[in-house]
Protein backbone atom coordinates (compact mmCIF):
# COMPACT_ATOMS: atom_id res chain seq x y z
CA UNK A 1 0.00 0.00 0.00
CA UNK A 2 1.51 3.39 -1.01
CA UNK A 3 2.79 5.50 1.86
CA UNK A 4 1.10 8.76 0.93
CA UNK A 5 -2.36 7.29 0.44
CA UNK A 6 -4.77 9.60 2.17
CA UNK A 7 -7.89 7.48 2.27
CA UNK A 8 -7.71 3.74 2.69
CA UNK A 9 -10.86 1.65 2.57
CA UNK A 10 -10.12 -1.92 3.53
CA UNK A 11 -12.50 -4.85 3.11
CA UNK A 12 -15.51 -2.80 4.19
CA UNK A 13 -18.92 -4.49 4.28
CA UNK A 14 -22.08 -2.76 5.34
CA UNK A 15 -25.61 -3.99 6.00
CA UNK A 16 -28.45 -1.65 5.20
CA UNK A 17 -31.30 -2.12 7.68
CA UNK A 18 -34.53 -0.50 6.56
CA UNK A 19 -37.16 0.31 9.18
CA UNK A 20 -39.33 -2.32 7.50
CA UNK A 21 -38.42 -5.22 5.25
CA UNK A 22 -35.34 -7.40 5.26
CA UNK A 23 -31.80 -6.14 5.51
CA UNK A 24 -29.66 -5.79 2.41
CA UNK A 25 -25.92 -6.16 1.97
CA UNK A 26 -25.21 -2.65 0.70
CA UNK A 27 -21.43 -3.03 0.47
CA UNK A 28 -19.53 -6.29 0.15
CA UNK A 29 -15.81 -6.25 0.99
CA UNK A 30 -15.02 -2.99 -0.73
CA UNK A 31 -11.43 -1.81 -0.86
CA UNK A 32 -10.25 1.48 -2.30
CA UNK A 33 -7.18 3.64 -1.92
CA UNK A 34 -7.26 7.32 -2.75
CA UNK A 35 -4.11 9.36 -3.02
CA UNK A 36 -3.59 12.82 -1.63
CA UNK A 37 -5.14 15.41 -4.01
CA UNK A 38 -6.63 12.79 -6.22
CA UNK A 39 -10.10 13.14 -7.74
CA UNK A 40 -11.93 9.82 -7.68
CA UNK A 41 -15.46 9.25 -8.95
CA UNK A 42 -17.67 6.48 -7.57
CA UNK A 43 -19.94 5.46 -10.41
CA UNK A 44 -22.77 2.97 -10.46
CA UNK A 45 -26.50 2.37 -10.76
CA UNK A 46 -28.77 3.44 -7.90
CA UNK A 47 -28.65 1.00 -5.04
CA UNK A 48 -25.00 0.02 -5.58
CA UNK A 49 -24.00 1.51 -2.25
CA UNK A 50 -21.88 4.35 -3.61
CA UNK A 51 -23.46 6.92 -1.30
CA UNK A 52 -23.22 4.49 1.62
CA UNK A 53 -19.49 4.21 1.00
CA UNK A 54 -19.22 8.01 0.96
CA UNK A 55 -21.15 8.32 4.25
CA UNK A 56 -18.89 5.70 5.83
CA UNK A 57 -15.80 7.66 4.81
CA UNK A 58 -17.49 10.80 6.12
CA UNK A 59 -17.99 9.10 9.48
CA UNK A 60 -21.76 9.52 9.36
CA UNK A 61 -22.37 5.77 9.47
CA UNK A 62 -20.45 3.41 11.73
CA UNK A 63 -17.90 1.09 10.10
CA UNK A 64 -19.09 -2.33 11.16
CA UNK A 65 -16.82 -4.57 9.15
CA UNK A 66 -13.42 -3.73 7.71
CA UNK A 67 -11.58 -0.47 8.26
CA UNK A 68 -11.45 3.05 6.87
CA UNK A 69 -8.41 5.18 7.56
CA UNK A 70 -7.89 8.83 6.75
CA UNK A 71 -4.29 10.01 7.08
CA UNK A 72 -3.55 6.80 8.93
CA UNK A 73 -6.29 7.34 11.54
CA UNK A 74 -9.35 5.13 11.80
CA UNK A 75 -12.52 7.06 11.04
CA UNK A 76 -14.62 7.35 14.21
CA UNK A 77 -17.10 10.06 13.30
CA UNK A 78 -17.55 13.17 11.19
CA UNK A 79 -14.89 15.85 11.28
CA UNK A 80 -13.93 19.09 9.57
CA UNK A 81 -11.08 17.37 7.72
CA UNK A 82 -13.77 15.86 5.51
CA UNK A 83 -16.23 18.36 4.04
CA UNK A 84 -19.38 17.07 2.37
CA UNK A 85 -21.68 18.42 -0.34
CA UNK A 86 -25.07 16.76 -0.74
CA UNK A 87 -27.31 16.39 -3.77
CA UNK A 88 -30.06 18.47 -2.19
CA UNK A 89 -27.64 21.10 -0.89
CA UNK A 90 -28.44 20.65 2.81
CA UNK A 91 -28.14 24.37 3.44
CA UNK A 92 -29.57 25.64 6.73
CA UNK A 93 -32.81 27.15 5.42
CA UNK A 94 -33.02 29.62 8.34
CA UNK A 95 -29.60 31.07 7.62
CA UNK A 96 -28.72 33.47 4.82
CA UNK A 97 -26.04 32.69 2.23
CA UNK A 98 -23.53 34.48 4.43
CA UNK A 99 -24.81 32.79 7.59
CA UNK A 100 -24.47 29.37 6.00
CA UNK A 101 -20.90 30.00 4.89
CA UNK A 102 -19.96 31.53 8.25
CA UNK A 103 -21.26 28.54 10.21
CA UNK A 104 -18.31 26.23 9.63
CA UNK A 105 -15.86 29.06 10.31
CA UNK A 106 -17.60 29.85 13.61
CA UNK A 107 -17.35 26.22 14.62
CA UNK A 108 -13.63 26.30 13.86
CA UNK A 109 -13.32 29.21 16.25
CA UNK A 110 -12.05 31.66 13.66
CA UNK A 111 -11.91 35.32 14.76
CA UNK A 112 -14.85 37.47 13.68
CA UNK A 113 -13.07 39.80 11.23
CA UNK A 114 -11.17 36.95 9.68
CA UNK A 115 -14.24 34.80 9.13
CA UNK A 116 -16.29 37.68 7.72
CA UNK A 117 -13.54 38.35 5.18
CA UNK A 118 -13.14 34.71 4.35
CA UNK A 119 -16.88 34.23 3.87
CA UNK A 120 -16.97 37.23 1.53
CA UNK A 121 -14.06 35.83 -0.50
CA UNK A 122 -15.87 32.55 -1.00
CA UNK A 123 -19.17 34.25 -1.81
CA UNK A 124 -17.34 36.11 -4.56
CA UNK A 125 -15.52 33.01 -5.73
CA UNK A 126 -18.77 31.16 -6.42
CA UNK A 127 -20.39 34.24 -7.93
CA UNK A 128 -22.99 34.93 -5.24
CA UNK A 129 -22.11 38.59 -4.66
CA UNK A 130 -25.30 40.53 -4.09
CA UNK A 131 -27.03 37.48 -2.61
CA UNK A 132 -25.23 37.50 0.75
CA UNK A 133 -28.44 38.19 2.66
CA UNK A 134 -30.73 35.94 0.64
CA UNK A 135 -32.19 32.82 2.18
CA UNK A 136 -31.73 29.51 0.34
CA UNK A 137 -35.45 29.44 -0.52
CA UNK A 138 -34.90 32.61 -2.56
CA UNK A 139 -32.15 31.08 -4.70
CA UNK A 140 -32.18 28.86 -7.80
CA UNK A 141 -30.93 25.28 -7.57
CA UNK A 142 -27.59 26.15 -9.12
CA UNK A 143 -27.07 29.07 -6.72
CA UNK A 144 -27.95 26.89 -3.75
CA UNK A 145 -25.38 24.33 -4.75
CA UNK A 146 -22.77 27.02 -5.32
CA UNK A 147 -23.52 28.27 -1.81
CA UNK A 148 -23.21 24.73 -0.41
CA UNK A 149 -19.87 24.23 -2.16
CA UNK A 150 -18.62 27.59 -0.89
CA UNK A 151 -19.74 26.67 2.63
CA UNK A 152 -17.74 23.46 2.50
CA UNK A 153 -14.65 24.91 0.81
CA UNK A 154 -14.57 27.88 3.19
CA UNK A 155 -13.53 25.85 6.23
CA UNK A 156 -10.82 24.26 4.10
CA UNK A 157 -11.27 20.52 4.55
CA UNK A 158 -8.48 18.38 3.19
CA UNK A 159 -10.99 16.02 1.68
CA UNK A 160 -14.10 16.88 -0.26
CA UNK A 161 -16.90 14.30 -0.30
CA UNK A 162 -19.54 14.99 -2.93
CA UNK A 163 -22.78 13.03 -3.07
CA UNK A 164 -24.25 13.52 -6.57
CA UNK A 165 -23.86 17.27 -6.06
CA UNK A 166 -25.16 18.20 -9.51
CA UNK A 167 -27.86 15.54 -9.74
CA UNK A 168 -30.68 17.92 -8.89
CA UNK A 169 -29.70 20.58 -11.40
CA UNK A 170 -30.85 21.10 -14.99
CA UNK A 171 -28.47 20.07 -17.79
CA UNK A 172 -27.11 23.55 -18.58
CA UNK A 173 -26.47 24.46 -14.96
CA UNK A 174 -24.88 21.07 -14.39
CA UNK A 175 -22.42 21.65 -17.24
CA UNK A 176 -21.46 25.06 -15.87
CA UNK A 177 -21.04 23.74 -12.35
CA UNK A 178 -18.84 20.87 -13.52
CA UNK A 179 -16.51 23.31 -15.23
CA UNK A 180 -16.48 25.56 -12.14
CA UNK A 181 -15.71 22.66 -9.83
CA UNK A 182 -12.85 21.56 -12.04
CA UNK A 183 -11.45 25.10 -12.10
CA UNK A 184 -11.70 25.39 -8.32
CA UNK A 185 -10.08 22.01 -7.85
CA UNK A 186 -7.21 22.91 -10.18
CA UNK A 187 -6.59 26.11 -8.21
CA UNK A 188 -6.84 24.55 -4.75
CA UNK A 189 -6.26 20.84 -5.18
CA UNK A 190 -8.02 18.67 -2.62
CA UNK A 191 -8.70 15.01 -2.36
CA UNK A 192 -12.15 14.56 -3.85
CA UNK A 193 -14.50 11.59 -3.80
CA UNK A 194 -17.38 12.30 -6.12
CA UNK A 195 -20.45 10.06 -6.25
CA UNK A 196 -22.40 10.08 -9.51
CA UNK A 197 -24.34 7.89 -11.91
CA UNK A 198 -23.46 10.09 -14.87
CA UNK A 199 -20.67 8.48 -16.92
CA UNK A 200 -19.67 11.66 -18.82
CA UNK A 201 -19.53 13.64 -15.61
CA UNK A 202 -17.30 11.02 -13.98
CA UNK A 203 -14.88 10.86 -16.92
CA UNK A 204 -14.80 14.63 -17.29
CA UNK A 205 -14.06 15.38 -13.64
CA UNK A 206 -12.15 12.46 -12.18
CA UNK A 207 -8.59 11.14 -12.33
CA UNK A 208 -9.95 7.66 -11.73
CA UNK A 209 -13.42 6.24 -11.95
CA UNK A 210 -14.39 3.39 -9.64
CA UNK A 211 -17.19 1.48 -11.35
CA UNK A 212 -19.47 -0.20 -8.83
CA UNK A 213 -21.83 -3.12 -9.21
CA UNK A 214 -25.15 -3.47 -7.43
CA UNK A 215 -26.56 -5.97 -4.93
CA UNK A 216 -24.26 -6.48 -3.26
CA UNK A 217 -22.28 -3.29 -3.82
CA UNK A 218 -18.76 -4.00 -4.97
CA UNK A 219 -16.10 -2.12 -6.84
CA UNK A 220 -16.02 -3.83 -10.21
CA UNK A 221 -13.15 -2.00 -11.88
CA UNK A 222 -11.20 1.18 -11.54
CA UNK A 223 -10.56 3.03 -14.79
CA UNK A 224 -7.83 5.61 -15.22
CA UNK A 225 -9.29 8.81 -16.67
CA UNK A 226 -6.45 11.24 -16.06
CA UNK A 227 -5.89 13.55 -19.06
CA UNK A 228 -6.02 17.21 -19.99
CA UNK A 229 -9.44 18.42 -18.83
CA UNK A 230 -8.93 21.98 -20.02
CA UNK A 231 -9.41 21.11 -23.68
CA UNK A 232 -12.46 23.14 -24.74
CA UNK A 233 -13.50 20.43 -27.17
CA UNK A 234 -13.05 17.73 -24.60
CA UNK A 235 -16.43 16.12 -25.25
CA UNK A 236 -15.33 15.45 -28.85
CA UNK A 237 -11.83 14.37 -27.85
CA UNK A 238 -11.17 10.80 -29.01
CA UNK A 239 -9.71 9.73 -25.69
CA UNK A 240 -12.66 11.13 -23.80
CA UNK A 241 -15.19 9.47 -26.09
CA UNK A 242 -13.45 6.13 -25.82
CA UNK A 243 -13.29 6.29 -22.03
CA UNK A 244 -16.96 7.17 -21.80
CA UNK A 245 -17.73 4.29 -24.11
CA UNK A 246 -15.60 1.84 -22.17
CA UNK A 247 -17.12 2.79 -18.83
CA UNK A 248 -20.61 2.99 -20.22
CA UNK A 249 -20.33 -0.64 -21.33
CA UNK A 250 -19.22 -1.63 -17.83
CA UNK A 251 -22.09 0.24 -16.21
CA UNK A 252 -24.74 -0.88 -18.66
CA UNK A 253 -24.47 -4.51 -17.59
CA UNK A 254 -24.86 -3.46 -13.98
CA UNK A 255 -27.81 -1.23 -14.69
CA UNK A 256 -29.57 -4.00 -16.60
CA UNK A 257 -28.78 -6.46 -13.82
CA UNK A 258 -30.08 -4.05 -11.19
CA UNK A 259 -33.29 -3.49 -13.14
CA UNK A 260 -33.81 -7.20 -13.69
CA UNK A 261 -33.30 -8.03 -10.04
CA UNK A 262 -35.75 -5.42 -8.94
CA UNK A 263 -38.52 -6.57 -11.30
CA UNK B 1 -55.30 48.85 4.45
CA UNK B 2 -58.28 49.17 2.10
CA UNK B 3 -58.12 45.47 1.36
CA UNK B 4 -58.10 44.69 5.07
CA UNK B 5 -61.17 46.89 5.57
CA UNK B 6 -62.94 45.20 2.68
CA UNK B 7 -62.06 41.80 4.09
CA UNK B 8 -63.83 42.57 7.35
CA UNK B 9 -66.82 44.20 5.68
CA UNK B 10 -69.04 41.15 6.39
CA UNK B 11 -68.55 41.84 10.12
CA UNK B 12 -70.01 45.29 9.66
CA UNK B 13 -72.97 43.74 7.84
CA UNK B 14 -73.42 41.29 10.71
CA UNK B 15 -73.38 44.20 13.18
CA UNK B 16 -76.06 46.03 11.21
CA UNK B 17 -78.24 42.94 11.00
CA UNK B 18 -77.78 42.46 14.78
CA UNK B 19 -78.76 46.06 15.54
CA UNK B 20 -81.83 45.98 13.27
CA UNK B 21 -83.00 42.57 14.44
CA UNK B 22 -82.85 43.72 18.06
CA UNK B 23 -84.29 47.20 17.49
CA UNK B 24 -87.32 45.87 15.63
CA UNK B 25 -87.65 43.09 18.21
CA UNK B 26 -87.35 40.29 15.68
CA UNK B 27 -85.60 38.55 18.60
CA UNK B 28 -86.23 39.19 22.26
CA UNK B 29 -83.98 41.85 23.80
CA UNK B 30 -83.16 39.55 26.69
CA UNK B 31 -81.62 37.11 24.26
CA UNK B 32 -79.99 39.77 22.10
CA UNK B 33 -79.83 43.39 23.26
CA UNK B 34 -79.23 45.95 20.49
CA UNK B 35 -75.54 46.40 19.63
CA UNK B 36 -75.66 50.12 20.46
CA UNK B 37 -76.83 49.24 24.01
CA UNK B 38 -73.98 46.78 24.28
CA UNK B 39 -71.52 49.47 23.26
CA UNK B 40 -73.00 51.90 25.81
CA UNK B 41 -72.64 49.28 28.55
CA UNK B 42 -69.07 48.64 27.44
CA UNK B 43 -68.20 52.34 27.89
CA UNK B 44 -69.82 52.31 31.36
CA UNK B 45 -67.89 49.22 32.39
CA UNK B 46 -64.70 50.85 31.19
CA UNK B 47 -65.38 54.13 33.03
CA UNK B 48 -66.18 52.57 36.40
CA UNK B 49 -62.97 50.52 36.17
CA UNK B 50 -64.71 47.17 36.41
CA UNK B 51 -63.56 46.01 32.99
CA UNK B 52 -59.99 47.05 33.61
CA UNK B 53 -59.48 45.33 36.98
CA UNK B 54 -60.99 42.11 35.68
CA UNK B 55 -58.95 42.33 32.45
CA UNK B 56 -55.75 42.71 34.41
CA UNK B 57 -56.36 39.61 36.48
CA UNK B 58 -57.44 37.55 33.43
CA UNK B 59 -54.50 38.65 31.32
CA UNK B 60 -52.13 37.88 34.19
CA UNK B 61 -53.52 34.35 34.40
CA UNK B 62 -53.24 33.81 30.64
CA UNK B 63 -49.78 35.33 30.48
CA UNK B 64 -48.42 33.20 33.31
CA UNK B 65 -50.13 29.95 32.25
CA UNK B 66 -49.33 30.31 28.57
CA UNK B 67 -45.76 31.49 29.19
CA UNK B 68 -45.03 28.52 31.43
CA UNK B 69 -46.62 26.06 29.02
CA UNK B 70 -44.55 27.38 26.10
CA UNK B 71 -41.25 27.12 27.96
CA UNK B 72 -41.92 23.72 29.54
CA UNK B 73 -43.70 22.29 26.47
CA UNK B 74 -40.98 23.32 24.03
CA UNK B 75 -38.20 21.90 26.21
CA UNK B 76 -40.15 18.71 26.85
CA UNK B 77 -41.07 18.13 23.20
CA UNK B 78 -37.54 18.69 21.92
CA UNK B 79 -36.09 16.53 24.70
CA UNK B 80 -38.52 13.74 23.74
CA UNK B 81 -37.36 13.89 20.13
CA UNK B 82 -33.69 14.05 21.04
CA UNK B 83 -33.33 11.56 23.92
CA UNK B 84 -35.07 8.24 23.52
CA UNK B 85 -35.41 7.61 27.31
CA UNK B 86 -37.28 10.89 27.76
CA UNK B 87 -39.64 9.84 24.99
CA UNK B 88 -40.21 6.42 26.53
CA UNK B 89 -41.03 8.06 29.84
CA UNK B 90 -43.17 10.98 28.68
CA UNK B 91 -44.88 9.87 25.45
CA UNK B 92 -47.48 7.56 27.08
CA UNK B 93 -48.38 10.29 29.58
CA UNK B 94 -48.90 12.83 26.80
CA UNK B 95 -50.92 10.30 24.77
CA UNK B 96 -53.29 9.60 27.63
CA UNK B 97 -53.54 13.22 28.69
CA UNK B 98 -54.10 14.47 25.13
CA UNK B 99 -57.82 13.56 24.74
CA UNK B 100 -58.80 14.52 28.30
CA UNK B 101 -61.19 17.50 28.15
CA UNK B 102 -59.10 19.97 30.10
CA UNK B 103 -62.18 21.71 31.49
CA UNK B 104 -62.78 18.53 33.51
CA UNK B 105 -59.70 19.51 35.50
CA UNK B 106 -61.24 22.79 36.70
CA UNK B 107 -62.52 21.35 40.02
CA UNK B 108 -59.28 19.45 40.49
CA UNK B 109 -57.10 22.52 40.14
CA UNK B 110 -59.42 24.39 42.52
CA UNK B 111 -59.01 21.67 45.17
CA UNK B 112 -55.25 21.90 44.77
CA UNK B 113 -54.75 25.63 44.57
CA UNK B 114 -57.97 27.32 45.66
CA UNK B 115 -60.21 29.92 44.06
CA UNK B 116 -57.54 32.44 43.09
CA UNK B 117 -55.01 32.86 40.30
CA UNK B 118 -53.10 29.67 41.03
CA UNK B 119 -55.79 27.23 39.92
CA UNK B 120 -56.42 29.14 36.63
CA UNK B 121 -52.73 29.37 35.84
CA UNK B 122 -52.25 25.66 36.54
CA UNK B 123 -55.21 24.73 34.34
CA UNK B 124 -54.03 26.89 31.42
CA UNK B 125 -50.49 25.60 31.88
CA UNK B 126 -51.57 21.94 31.80
CA UNK B 127 -53.96 22.36 28.89
CA UNK B 128 -51.69 24.48 26.70
CA UNK B 129 -48.61 22.38 27.34
CA UNK B 130 -50.11 19.53 25.28
CA UNK B 131 -50.22 21.20 21.82
CA UNK B 132 -46.88 22.95 22.49
CA UNK B 133 -45.19 19.67 23.44
CA UNK B 134 -46.61 17.82 20.46
CA UNK B 135 -45.62 20.63 18.07
CA UNK B 136 -42.07 20.77 19.40
CA UNK B 137 -41.78 16.98 19.32
CA UNK B 138 -43.00 16.62 15.73
CA UNK B 139 -40.84 19.50 14.55
CA UNK B 140 -37.69 18.26 16.26
CA UNK B 141 -38.24 14.65 15.22
CA UNK B 142 -38.43 15.66 11.56
CA UNK B 143 -35.07 17.40 11.61
CA UNK B 144 -33.29 16.49 8.41
CA UNK B 145 -30.49 13.97 8.62
CA UNK B 146 -28.37 15.77 6.02
CA UNK B 147 -28.54 19.04 7.98
CA UNK B 148 -27.40 17.27 11.12
CA UNK B 149 -24.59 15.61 9.19
CA UNK B 150 -23.56 18.89 7.57
CA UNK B 151 -23.30 20.60 10.94
CA UNK B 152 -21.35 17.67 12.40
CA UNK B 153 -18.89 17.71 9.50
CA UNK B 154 -18.31 21.41 10.09
CA UNK B 155 -17.18 20.66 13.61
CA UNK B 156 -20.40 21.07 15.62
CA UNK B 157 -20.70 18.95 18.77
CA UNK B 158 -23.88 16.93 19.30
CA UNK B 159 -25.23 19.50 21.75
CA UNK B 160 -24.43 22.27 19.31
CA UNK B 161 -26.37 20.38 16.63
CA UNK B 162 -29.36 20.30 18.97
CA UNK B 163 -29.28 24.06 19.40
CA UNK B 164 -28.19 25.03 15.85
CA UNK B 165 -30.12 22.53 13.73
CA UNK B 166 -32.83 20.72 15.67
CA UNK B 167 -34.31 23.74 17.45
CA UNK B 168 -34.59 26.06 14.42
CA UNK B 169 -35.83 23.13 12.33
CA UNK B 170 -38.57 22.47 14.88
CA UNK B 171 -39.63 26.12 14.87
CA UNK B 172 -42.44 25.99 12.24
CA UNK B 173 -44.22 23.07 13.94
CA UNK B 174 -43.57 24.51 17.39
CA UNK B 175 -45.04 27.88 16.44
CA UNK B 176 -48.10 26.09 15.05
CA UNK B 177 -48.55 24.27 18.35
CA UNK B 178 -48.26 27.54 20.24
CA UNK B 179 -50.97 29.06 18.08
CA UNK B 180 -53.33 26.29 19.12
CA UNK B 181 -52.26 26.88 22.71
CA UNK B 182 -53.08 30.60 22.50
CA UNK B 183 -56.64 29.84 21.38
CA UNK B 184 -57.00 27.12 24.01
CA UNK B 185 -55.76 29.43 26.76
CA UNK B 186 -58.74 31.76 26.25
CA UNK B 187 -61.18 28.85 26.35
CA UNK B 188 -59.71 27.50 29.57
CA UNK B 189 -59.45 30.93 31.16
CA UNK B 190 -63.07 31.90 30.63
CA UNK B 191 -64.54 28.51 31.45
CA UNK B 192 -62.59 28.23 34.70
CA UNK B 193 -63.51 31.77 35.71
CA UNK B 194 -67.15 31.12 34.90
CA UNK B 195 -67.26 28.18 37.29
CA UNK B 196 -65.22 29.35 40.26
CA UNK B 197 -63.67 32.81 40.50
CA UNK B 198 -63.99 36.19 42.16
CA UNK B 199 -62.30 38.11 39.37
CA UNK B 200 -61.73 37.93 35.63
CA UNK B 201 -63.66 37.96 32.38
CA UNK B 202 -65.48 34.72 33.08
CA UNK B 203 -66.51 35.87 36.54
CA UNK B 204 -67.76 39.17 35.10
CA UNK B 205 -69.75 37.44 32.36
CA UNK B 206 -71.29 35.07 34.90
CA UNK B 207 -72.21 37.68 37.48
CA UNK B 208 -73.58 40.19 34.94
CA UNK B 209 -75.65 37.44 33.33
CA UNK B 210 -76.98 36.25 36.69
CA UNK B 211 -77.87 39.85 37.58
CA UNK B 212 -79.81 40.33 34.35
CA UNK B 213 -77.48 42.97 32.87
CA UNK B 214 -77.47 41.33 29.50
CA UNK B 215 -76.07 44.18 27.43
CA UNK B 216 -73.14 44.48 29.86
CA UNK B 217 -72.66 40.73 29.70
CA UNK B 218 -72.50 40.91 25.91
CA UNK B 219 -69.99 43.75 26.18
CA UNK B 220 -67.63 41.50 28.13
CA UNK B 221 -68.18 38.55 25.76
CA UNK B 222 -67.30 40.77 22.80
CA UNK B 223 -64.24 42.09 24.63
CA UNK B 224 -62.95 38.55 25.17
CA UNK B 225 -63.71 37.64 21.57
CA UNK B 226 -61.81 40.67 20.34
CA UNK B 227 -58.83 39.99 22.61
CA UNK B 228 -58.67 36.40 21.38
CA UNK B 229 -58.80 37.56 17.78
CA UNK B 230 -56.18 40.27 18.34
CA UNK B 231 -53.87 37.81 20.10
CA UNK B 232 -54.09 35.45 17.14
CA UNK B 233 -53.37 38.22 14.61
CA UNK B 234 -50.39 39.52 16.57
CA UNK B 235 -49.16 35.97 16.93
CA UNK B 236 -49.41 35.37 13.19
CA UNK B 237 -47.33 38.48 12.54
CA UNK B 238 -44.66 37.27 14.94
CA UNK B 239 -44.67 33.87 13.25
CA UNK B 240 -44.35 35.43 9.84
CA UNK B 241 -41.34 37.41 10.92
CA UNK B 242 -39.68 34.47 12.67
CA UNK B 243 -40.18 32.22 9.66
CA UNK B 244 -39.21 34.79 7.04
CA UNK B 245 -36.68 32.28 5.73
CA UNK B 246 -39.40 29.95 4.54
CA UNK B 247 -40.24 31.85 1.37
Amino acid sequence: MPENAQIVVEQVSHMYRPARGREVLALDQVSLTVQNREFVALLGPSGCGKSTLLYLIGGFLPVEKGAIRVDGQNVGGPGPDRGIVFQHFALFPWKTVRGNILYGLERQGMAKDERENRAQDFIEMVGLSGFEDSFPSQLSGGMRQRCAIARTLAFDPKILLMDEPFGALDAQTRGLMQRELLAIWQRTPKTVIFVTHDVQEAVYLADRVAVMSARPGRIKTIVDTKFDKNDLDIFKNKFFVEKVDEIWNLVKDEAIKAQGKRA
Amino acid sequence: MRRTLLRYLPLLLLAIVWELAARFELVSNTALPPLTDVIRSWVELLLDGELLTNSVSSLYRIGAGLGLSIVVGAVLGIAMAWWKPVNVLIAPIVEVFYPVPKSALIPVTVIWLGYGDGSKILLIFLGCMVPVTIGAFNGARASEQVLVWSARSMGASKLRVLWDVVVPGAMPELLNGIRTAVALSFILLVSSELIVAQKGFGFLIGSLGAGGSYSAMYAVVLTVAFLGFAADRVYLQITKRTLAWRD
